[in-house]
């Protein structure tokens, strides 16, 4: 930053110029339906009339709108709305406008926001999903081949949700399983592992972006007022799931897996580890199948999107907090075209060695999703 | 520094804005009740297009549970994280001593003075009969 | 054997052992229902009493519950960490019952059963007021009923509840406390009116304790974004049994996005993490330490201020071995502060102990 911005006091930015030459992998892109009628073509014909007179059904309030009012329509930057119409990030023209030509990117991992996953009738969620993948493999990834998709599954139905995964498993378009992670229940738990066990076997990463509805409480103390506070309580959410893969022995069952937590940030990590550590020499009788601290978990199989930023007062601590997460742990993430995606330009306010930035920017995503 | 004519008063209607390059900078330009003011169009943040943010005015409460609406269209929100800046200072409304978007000197010249220079007016042939904004950057 | 001397303990457990130990305490027609129907077992799932991890071992009596005897307290606690004071945080029941009356009338007896049974004997102890906040007309009534006598320094509520704690339906409780120079108590548990993870309801134990770390964020959140600091500014919120080294993220976190929401929640003219350090403490235990002193040093400084934790040894519940009450990394004059001046400093009325 120069005195130029305005900005008086800051850390500089680091050396933009080899920032631009880096490539980037953008670990959490999302695109959009234009309409729900986009998936109606890989829907059998019953489920058009379904949709127009009973629409979708989810455990929320409101038939069109989420249950806390965001910040900015469509949750997205108010200059993201495509010329040629559409909501945020549903034109591909634009996103490669704003996002993919704009920013050097790579690789752009997509995750869509919705999802059949938490659709109340179990017909309709299951064949949303398989209605999804159809629409992003033909309308996205076979359309620019930077854009790697995740096979979008009906996790509340794990036979359904394995037969998806074994439709595109193999398929090179398809770089991770997708789950929504507000799940009915905490998606470490055992009804959720054949699930796990076709990701292992299919040698994916399971990317969970923090996402969907389940009926419980935004915190376990009951509802919030306020969207200022439900943002911040849905990364807490993404914490207990963290804690849940871990804890239930996902990673033990599974020790293949590899398991991406998205839009959660990650500085985090260090203090859930360590509480996870000091309790569990207390309480791991309950827990034989764990064979190592929890921490050690953390290090291993899980790795973090690094949007939203987090802003230490002092720039430089953020270094500490990644020698405490491991920097191999982190994924560099945009999050367009959301009102709080990182610049990946401007966004890490503090000094990165050439090393450090080729992992945050690409090495660690390339090693995780296997890209060439 | 060199003073620029940037547009014709009549062209930013009060309530309105226009976006300029000068010396390979964009800069906003807006109009509040008829006062002009000149910022970065680059939020400090990280770099949004500031001046494309929406004009709001300035929630305040003096106590929780009462909401206060002043200064209307006289604030930016960044369009990417919603960070509020006064257009009349620049200053971000959470942080105002330090995060700040950079503000030029602006003011209105009639064209007979502009005439007689020296201003860099890039775009436009000026017309003595009518007055505009000049940016100092 | 004392490895502090001369601290205020900001965290004990008296254990209620069991519903007959309030009996006496309670009306007539409370007595018969508790006798006909068969009321008991109210211990908190939170704290399930016969873990090993909420009653170190050496703490324990056989047949006993954790907690429950005076002579074991002062000995464990007060005698073997050198305590001029200790703050009693009786964990029973109220907070989760569904009958309000029932509810506030367990409270009643709870606090009369302290007051008799543990300050009474025991002149170091202070005393945490339990509330129904489940009904906060009936939590202020026994506010403004306990008031009076000054060994009780606080009002004790738990983290997760029907709703966030920031929110105004407490803020009479809030005002009670205010008022009377009371601080206002969170204490880790979950009443259990809600999964205790927005997820869901995890398997194990030691999750749901770890989700205690979360609930106090959530709280925190609820608290700031709500107004209750900017509504009782001369009110501490002590965080109980919280853990601390969530703290500074959190905070940047909190403050981030503030940052471009604010226009929501226009009353909250600073920054969160401004009324945090202001408005609340954390107690010492569970340190949640990271694996050396200098790791704690670092996360004491990101903190940002050494006003903010208050010495505790949660007793009877399990958090650290032997006398092995600090962490690595605390110097000895943020020790002192942790022992004395910040417990003095959150708890107005114990300044009337501890000029």
């Amino acid at each position: 930053m120069t005195p130029e911005d305005g900005r008086t006091i800051s850390a500089e930015a680091g050396a933009s110029a080899s920032r631009s030459r880096l490539k980037v992998i953008d670990c959490d892109v999302h695109h959009a339906l234009r309409s729900g009628k986009d998936l109606w073509p890989y829907m059998a014909t019953r489920w058009h009339s379904h949709m127009e007179e009973f629409g979708r059904r989810r455990p929320v309030p409101f038939t069109g709108a989420s249950p806390y009012p965001k910040t900015a329509p469509a949750l997205s930057r108010t200059d993201s709305w495509p010329p040629n119409g559409g909501p945020p990030g549903s034109d591909l023209g634009f996103m490669q406008e704003q996002l993919l030509d704009r920013y050097n990117i790579e690789y752009g991992m997509l995750h869509l926001l919705m999802s059949g996953m938490d659709e109340r009738n179990q017909d309709l969620g299951n064949a949303t999903c398989s209605a999804i993948n159809d629409w992003q493999y033909e309308h996205w990834t076979q359309k620019d081949s930077r854009l790697k998709a995740a096979i979008v599954v009906p996790g509340e139905d794990p036979p359904a949700a394995v037969r998806e995964i074994e439709r595109w498993a193999g398929n090179p378009d398809f770089a991770q399983i997708s789950m929504v992670t507000h799940a009915i229940e905490p998606l470490g738990r055992r009804r959720y592992w054949p699930i796990y066990e076709a990701a292992q076997a299919h040698n994916l990463p399971v990317g969970l972006h923090s996402s969907g509805n389940n009926g419980h409480a935004v915190t376990g103390g009951g509802w919030c007022s306020f969207y200022v506070e439900e943002q911040h309580n849905v990364a807490l959410s993404q914490q207990q799931l963290a804690i849940s893969l871990v804890c239930e022995g996902v990673f033990e069952r599974f020790p293949a897996l590899k398991a991406v937590i998205v839009e959660a940030g990650y500085v985090w990590v260090p203090s859930v580890a360590w509480r996870l550590d000091q309790h569990w020499a207390r309480m791991k009788g309950e827990m034989p199948h764990l064979t190592r601290k929890p921490s050690e978990y953390f290090r291993s199989h899980l790795w973090y999107s690094s949007q939203p930023a987090d802003e230490p007062e002092r720039p430089e601590d953020l270094r500490q907090v990644l020698d405490w997460i491991g920097w191999d742990r982190l994924l560099f993430s945009t999050d367009y075209p959301h009102w709080d995606m990182d610049n990946p330009e401007q966004v890490f306010k503090l000094r990165l060695s050439e090393q450090e930035q080729q992992m945050i920017y690409n090495a660690n995503a390339r090693a995780v999703y296997g890209l060439a | 520094m060199a003073r620029h004519v940037v547009a014709a008063v009549s062209e930013i209607a009060p309530g309105s804005r226009k976006i300029v390059t000068i010396r390979g900078r964009e800069i906003g330009i807006f109009n509040l009740d008829g006062a002009f003011f000149a910022l970065l169009n680059r939020c400090p943040h990280q770099g949004g297009e500031l001046c494309r943010g929406t004009l709001i005015g300035l929630a305040t409460s003096p106590e929780p549970g009462v909401f206060e609406l002043s200064r209307r269209g006289e604030m930016l929100k960044c369009p990417w994280h919603g960070w509020e800046y006064d257009i009349r200072t620049g200053q971000s409304w959470c942080d105002p001593n330090d995060t700040k978007v950079r503000a030029y000197p602006v003011s209105v010249e009639p064209g007979e003075t502009l005439v007689r220079g020296p201003f860099v007016a890039e775009t436009f042939a000026v017309a003595v009969e009518q007055d505009y904004v000049v940016v100092d950057v | 054997m004392s490895a502090s001397g001369g601290g205020i303990d900001c965290d004990v457990h008296p254990a209620v052992p069991g519903m007959a130990a309030l009996v006496p305490y309670l009306e007539p027609y409370w007595q018969e229902q508790i006798a006909v129907r068969g009321i008991d077992g109210l211990d908190l799932s939170s704290f399930p009493p016969q873990m090993a991890a909420h009653g170190r071992a050496d703490w324990r009596e056989n047949g006993s519950k954790p907690g429950s005897s005076l002579e074991r307290l002062r000995a464990d606690a007060l005698d073997g960490f050198g305590s001029q004071l200790a703050i009693c945080n009786p964990l029973y029941g109220v907070l989760a019952v569904y009958n309000e009356h029932f509810a506030a009338a367990l409270a009643r007896a709870m606090n009369d059963w302290l007051a008799a049974e543990w300050l009474d004997r025991e002149p170091r102890l202070r005393g945490s007021i339990t509330v129904a906040a489940q009904n906060p007309e009936l939590a202020v009534d026994e506010i403004e009923r306990r008031a009076g006598d000054r060994r009780f320094v606080q009002v004790l509520l738990l983290a997760q509840g029907d709703v966030p704690l920031g929110n105004r339906r407490f803020w009479p409780i809030y005002a009670a406390a205010e008022r009377h120079g009371l601080s206002i108590g969170v204490h880790a548990g979950s009443t259990f009116r809600h999964a205790v993870t927005s997820n869901g309801w995890p398997s194990y134990h030691l999750e749901d304790y770890a989700a205690h770390a979360q609930a106090f964020q959530s709280t925190l959140l609820s608290l700031v974004h709500e107004g209750a600091f900017t509504k009782h500014p001369g009110l501490t919120f002590v965080m109980i049994e919280s853990g601390f080294t969530w703290l500074p993220t959190f905070m940047w976190r909190a403050n981030k996005t503030w940052r471009g929401v604010r226009a929501e929640v226009p009353w909250v003219d600073r920054a969160p993490s401004a009324f945090i350090r202001d408005h609340v403490r954390f107690t010492l235990q569970p340190t949640d330490a990271p694996p050396s002193g200098a790791d704690m040093q670092r996360v004491l400084d990101m903190i940002g201020s050494d006003d903010m934790l208050l010495f505790s040894t949660d007793y009877p519940h399990w958090q650290f071995d032997g006398d092995n009450v600090w962490p690595d990394g605390f110097s000895d004059t943020l020790k002192r502060r942790v022992l004395v001046d910040n417990p003095r400093n959150a708890y107005p009325r114990l300044k009337e102990a501890v000029p």
